[in-house]
């Protein structure tokens, strides 16, 4: 070890990476134990059960969770893709001293609690039901505003390693209208992070539960809810797989980030 | 489009042009501020002061002097201490996981490992971890049967993972995580030269964390942990999941006011719990805005 380094020595490391990492695997794997319960001993009877035909009417309104929050997911990154990408790079380019207050407003979604936005949501909804409908995707609005101080980071991170005023510019004086200098120019050079925002939605989405529970609408996380008074076993499974789905969705964020600066540092 | 027009006709003198551009352009904004405004401040204000109103939509003070009932009242103090203290010992550990990841190449796979899953645990638990924490600590569960085995009972005094100390475990597990996401740019912010600089002027490593560390990490940890305090005290779905019944804490308690269609008006009390709970998050991000620019002074 080097004089005068403030690092922690390797055995330090590992201790505390064990015992921490222990106390965070052991719930999961007790968890990942309980599932494999068959009433005498350990089978994969109930992991089986998910993809039994027979339990289909138990199991239908999980698959309506599952369904509604996929939709949910897709409307989610249009929103990200068409309203909030768009916006920041006009900010960007555009409104440069707006930079601060858009950040501002970004962020600000991680201030509000969901439940106390659900209070007020609920009149706008009963609205929303009356003029469109009361079908699950509606919520994708209230879900584009969950997502936004995340997409915001994943974006901004992007935009910041490229020079979009300058591609911009660029492309414009080339007679390419605002369109094209979107989706031809400026898209491609900021796919890392749109992609790592769009991911980062996916995520907020699926594990949405407050907004959804207090609209009385369905999605994965309240249809757990409710197949969890019927059989335990598949809620905590389809828990399990939703959380292992959301750390790979993660960790190929995580990958795009260092391809990104992987390519800001080349340039 | 317009502006495509307006530069096309010949002779247009380019200052005239500039105006209506702009315009265009600043109409590229509205898109997202109308959205911003409809689902964001709109629901946020309609929240703030549905509690002004009663059920038939007269102005009233009632909501509000409803807070000050003792039942509203604890439950604002078990939100407020469950927050203090999930918030303090997720601090503590997640600071220690940080301290453990300093230098550790952030492209390494263990980093990225712990990244996702922090950020998973972190952020997108909810409804999930309270299923984790039943099938880990519930009666049936592997590690209950082995304590009941050597005779300890957890559940002697009544079955508590359903109530408000049912909830202090699975907190923590999520504010561990969130700890690590907040705290580790400032871990990552200490300086290799502060380090050599105390080691050419005789110090320790004691010396170091004392003098050095501790004191340029203080407000960033202070600033982390109202972030916990946040966290903690606006989460909702992890607490409905496992406390079915009751209402433990306050936004279980507007999910009890919202849902009541029993009792006429109580949907205006939950708009007066939430302007209380907006009150405590206001007064805590402040505390986190000004500890935070402290914090960055250090940093560049």
């Amino acid at each position: 070890m080097r004089t005068g380094s403030f690092y922690p020595s390797r055995v330090t490391r590992w201790v505390i990476g064990i015992i921490l990492g222990l106390l965070v695997l052991i719930p999961l794997a007790m968890t990942l134990e309980y599932t494999f319960r068959d009433g005498k001993g350990h089978s994969l009877k109930h992991w089986a059960a998910l993809f039994d035909p027979a339990n289909k009417s138990t199991y239908s309104p999980l698959w309506t969770g599952v369904t509604n929050s996929l939709i949910l997911a897709v409307a989610t990154i249009v929103i990200v893709l068409v309203l909030i990408a768009p916006t920041m790079i006009l900010v960007t380019v555009k409104f440069p001293h707006l930079r601060r207050v858009f950040e501002f407003v970004a962020l600000l979604p991680i201030t509000i609690p969901a439940i106390v936005l659900v209070v007020g949501l609920s009149p706008i909804y009963l609205f929303i039901g009356r003029s469109v409908g009361t079908g699950a995707w509606t919520l994708c609005f209230a879900y584009g505003i969950l997502a936004l101080p995340f997409a915001f980071r994943a974006i901004q991170a992007s935009i910041d390693a490229t020079n979009v005023t300058t591609l911009a510019e660029a492309a414009r004086s080339l007679g390419a209208s605002w369109l094209n200098v979107i989706v031809r120019v400026l898209a491609p050079n900021l796919r890392s992070g749109l992609m790592a925002g769009s991911l980062i939605s996916v995520a907020v989405v699926l594990g949405e539960y407050t907004i959804a529970s207090l609209l009385n609408r369905q999605n994965l996380q309240t249809s757990l809810v409710v197949v969890n008074q019927q059989d335990a076993f598949i809620a905590v499974i389809v828990s399990l797989l939703a959380l292992a789905f959301c750390f790979i969705l993660l960790l190929v964020i995580g990958q795009l980030g260092r391809m990104g600066s992987a390519r800001k540092e080349r340039s | 489009m317009t502006s495509m027009s307006q530069a096309n006709r010949p002779g247009t003198p380019t200052s005239r042009v500039r105006r209506p551009r702009s315009i265009v352009a600043a109409l590229g904004l509205a898109p997202f501020s109308i959205y911003v405004v409809l689902f964001l401040a709109l629901p946020t204000v309609l929240a703030v002061t549905s509690g002004l109103f009663d059920g038939k939509g007269h102005f009233t003070w009632n909501n509000f002097t409803a807070l000050g009932d003792p039942v509203v009242l604890r439950t604002f103090w078990a939100s407020l201490w469950l927050s203090l203290v999930t918030a303090a010992v997720g601090a503590i550990l997640g600071a220690v996981v940080c301290y453990a990841l300093i230098g550790v190449n952030p492209t390494r796979p263990i980093r990225v490992s712990v990244d996702a899953a922090a950020g998973v645990l972190a952020q997108f638990g909810g409804v999930m971890l309270a299923f984790v924490f039943i099938a880990t600590m519930g009666r049936n569960s592997l590690i209950n049967q082995w304590l009941t085995r050597i005779g300890i009972n957890i559940y002697s005094s009544g079955m508590w993972l359903y109530d408000l100390p049912g909830l202090i475990l699975p907190y923590i597990y999520f504010q561990v995580p969130l700890m690590v996401i907040t705290f580790m740019p400032a871990m990552e912010g200490l300086k290799p030269q502060w380090a050599e600089a105390n080691a050419a002027l005789g110090g320790t490593r004691w010396t170091f964390w004392t003098r050095i560390g501790l004191p340029v990490l203080a407000p960033s940890f202070m600033a982390s942990y109202l972030l916990l305090f946040a966290n903690s005290f606006s989460a909702y779905a992890t607490a409905a999941a496992l406390a079915s019944q009751g209402s433990q804490i306050v936004p279980l308690q507007i999910r009890a006011a919202l849902t009541s269609e029993t009792v006429l008006g109580r949907q205006n009390l939950a708009g007066a719990l939430a302007a209380g709970m907006i009150l405590v998050m206001i007064v805590v991000m402040t505390g986190y805005a000004t500890i935070q620019r402290r914090a960055e002074r250090w940093r560049s």
